[in-house]
């Protein structure tokens, strides 16, 4: 059942920001203090289904893959989406329990607040399940590593491929703040770019709105072909349960999610999921390499929560950072973040979730970026089969270029 | 004349169609507020809690022993109306001599936990419940697409919210509780069973919120925090109607959501608030609110 496994992380995780332990298993023939790895994410509240007892497993699994290589250890904290509590937990990690990096980080309140944290004590930050695409912009620093996707890169894969498939006119549901309107600007512009057209827009009060149906038949009485839910959460889940039961799919519109996870789609069911369309970098039924890495993943774990994108980011970041301590020594390793992330940058990336690829100059891991619809029932053949392949985004084309980002690292 | 105020009268009428229905919510679930109000004098800020266990209760019932909706229909009020009496009971009862303001303090409390541990327990995505198939479906209106669960769920709480103004307001049972609401004192000294009749009331406002919550589980997602975004507005629905007032709650539920779907089209941005504004009038004109006694 999940629900005893959620139990178990929870007394693990602790809905108070405790630290746990997790030991190596037996066996591990690296010497040599061990590298300390800390997951410091959602455990417990509306992001944990796509982080949470999946992601620990995922570092698990890299840490077990490199045993032999280096000695590593893995600390769990819930930072409870609050930067104060992330800040906290990740600054006693650091002075007193000796961590070397911090891994997944989730909202982009708490990664922005824990990156500028690990570039003051020379530490290693690497976002997996974070959003904004400012920790590689604005507030890049030379400790930090941004992996899995960003804002930029769901609004051009989402807006730019969507174009290209037919789907020229847009209208946005958007909710009213800083997030959404980003979101929708910036999918806009995509979607322009690419020659396709924005009929129209509503500002839905956040939070607040249960009902979206209205602002469904608003957007349907603007003749767009593709409505854009520039919304997350709750929000998102909603507009798409009430566009099935109004059939806006059997009309022929088709409903762009810009931040969605396979988590999400697990949740609503396919029967109203179905003719979705959402952005992702990973997806576990792609090639025999990603369902190889779900399968390990998911063995140790006891729920039904399909493996994420954010997942996997945990799984690939953990092992090709292990991999850079190793060539360093893990005495080198532990002494300079900065140093790590610098030989992290300059080894070429490879691993089963995302195949080959590169971490930029500013702290982009590139790799390629998918867009799926997501199947119906009838499609789907089995636990977790939920996504067809649309369109693939080569990693130069899937995210910001080097020089618009604005990050300090690049232009000197 | 296609057009009113220019906007399309088609996408007006849909838009007032919606209205109705989400003042079927708010009918509901404020008629369960009044009638608790009426007589405990508690604001019972547990109501949204109740109401998503109501939803959670549905889905537990047809993914753990196969009831489907129609069970959960008459189950879920009555499994989730226990819990309340059981609250009443060991916590409630012990503040009614005290200020308002405490019995709003525990509900809170209380409410607060009862969405942790669902939370803990259900994760926080939400979980996936489909209308039964009788309901599915829907009808092209000309001017709109009427999904037939919709038109059920207005037809079902009207039948409700009449139902329940009848039992008040004509029955033997509702005079007692008219009368308790008066006078608690003089009516128990005629011999009838205060205590039980609070009791009873409570857990019959609960049983509202918690049936409310099964209609919802179909169209909103089912999640542990779905009942804290609506519950605030049906606050102000209440006060707008008057509180402890009956028929002023239904009348106020159904007329501020068609306020609210007109907003909607007029002025997306600010549908949350008029609802407030239409208060903080309310407020400052009548401060009994339209329906209530000064």
């Amino acid at each position: 059942m999940t629900e005893t496994s959620r139990r178990t992380v929870l007394a693990g995780a602790g809905a108070l920001p405790i630290a746990a332990g997790l030991a190596l298993p037996r066996g591990a023939r690296a010497q040599g203090a061990p590298m300390k790895i800390g997951l410091l994410s959602d455990m417990s509240g509306p992001y944990r289904d796509l982080n949470g007892p999946n992601s620990i497993a995922a570092a698990r699994v890299a840490i077990q893959e490199m045993a032999p290589r280096i000695n590593a250890e893995l600390l769990v904290a819930d930072h409870q989406n609050r930067p104060d509590v992330g800040v906290n937990i990740t600054r006693q990690w650091f002075d007193r329990d000796g961590v070397d990096m911090v891994l997944n980080l989730a909202a982009s309140s708490v990664a922005l607040a824990v990156s500028d944290l690990a570039r003051e004590r020379n530490k290693v930050a690497i976002a997996t399940s974070t959003a904004t695409s400012d920790l590689t912009g604005r507030a890049c620093n030379a400790n930090t590593i941004h992996w899995v996707y960003d804002t930029y890169m769901l609004a051009k894969s989402t807006g730019g491929a969507m174009v290209r498939a037919g789907g020229d006119t847009w209208f946005f549901i958007t909710a009213d703040y800083a997030f959404g309107h980003a979101l929708e600007r910036d999918t806009a512009n995509f979607v322009r770019n690419a020659g396709g057209r924005v009929v129209g827009a509503v500002r839905t009060p956040f939070p607040g709105t249960t009902d979206f149906s209205s602002f469904l038949l608003q957007a349907q009485a603007s003749r767009a072909k593709v409505i854009g839910l520039a919304n997350a959460g709750t929000d998102t889940t909603n507009c798409i349960k009430q566009a099935a039961e109004f059939g806006l799919a059997r009309r022929g519109i088709k409903l762009a999610s810009m931040l969605m996870f396979i988590s999400d789609v697990h949740a609503l069911g396919l029967e109203t999921a179905q003719g979705l369309v959402c952005s992702a970098s990973y997806y576990w039924d792609l090639n025999d390499r990603t369902r190889a890495i779900a399968r390990r993943i998911r063995a140790g774990v006891n729920n039904d929560t399909p493996v994420t994108m954010a997942h996997a980011g945990d799984y690939s970041a953990t092992l090709h950072y292990l991999k850079a301590a190793a060539e360093m020594g893990a005495a080198a390793a532990k002494a300079d973040g900065r140093a790590v992330v610098a030989r992290m940058k300059a080894m070429p990336t490879s691993d089963d979730a995302f195949g080959e690829g590169t971490i930029r100059a500013d702290g982009r891991k590139m790799h390629p970026a998918y867009l799926f619809e997501v199947k119906s029932p009838a499609e789907s053949r089995g636990q977790h089969d939920y996504y067809k392949l649309l369109q693939t985004s080569a990693a130069d084309d899937a995210f910001r270029p080097l020089a618009e980002g604005g990050c300090a690292m690049v232009r000197s | 004349m296609d057009e009113i105020f220019g906007i399309p009268a088609p996408l007006l009428f849909g838009q007032l169609l919606l209205g109705l229905i989400n003042g079927a919510f708010y009918a509901m679930l404020s008629l369960g507020l009044a009638v608790i109000f009426g007589l405990l004098n508690i604001i019972n800020f547990t109501h949204g809690a109740q109401f998503m266990m109501g939803a959670f209760v549905a889905w537990m019932l047809l993914n753990w022993l196969g009831l489907g909706y129609w069970w959960a229909l008459l189950l879920a009020p009555l499994i989730v109306g226990l819990s309340g009496v059981i609250i009443e009971r060991t916590m409630i009862s012990r503040l009614y001599k005290l200020d308002h303001l405490y019995g709003l303090l525990l509900t809170f409390g209380i409410g607060l936990i009862i969405e942790g541990v669902f939370r803990n327990y259900f994760g926080s995505s939400g979980l996936p419940y489909r209308p039964p198939a009788e309901l599915q479906g829907g009808w092209d209106l000309g001017f709109m697409f009427m999904p037939v669960y919709r038109f059920w769920v207005v037809v079902f709480s009207l039948v409700v919210c009449l139902a329940t103004w009848l039992m008040i307001e004509k029955t033997r049972l509702g005079a007692y509780l008219r009368a308790a609401t008066e006078n608690a004192a003089l009516v128990q000294a005629f011999g009838v069973n205060v205590p039980r009749l609070i009791t009873l009331t409570y857990g019959f406002g609960v049983a509202l919120a918690a049936l409310a919550g099964v209609l919802a589980a179909p169209i909103y997602s089912v999640n542990p925090q779905m009942g804290t975004n609506l519950i605030i507005i049906v606050f102000a629905v209440v006060v707008i109607g008057g509180m402890g007032s009956i028929l002023g709650s239904v009348l106020t539920g159904f007329g501020l959501g068609v306020v609210e779907g007109l907003t909607r089209v007029f002025w997306p941005e600010a549908s949350a608030t008029v609802i407030f504004v239409i208060m903080a009038i309310v407020l400052v004109t009548r401060p009994a609110g339209l329906f209530g006694r000064a």
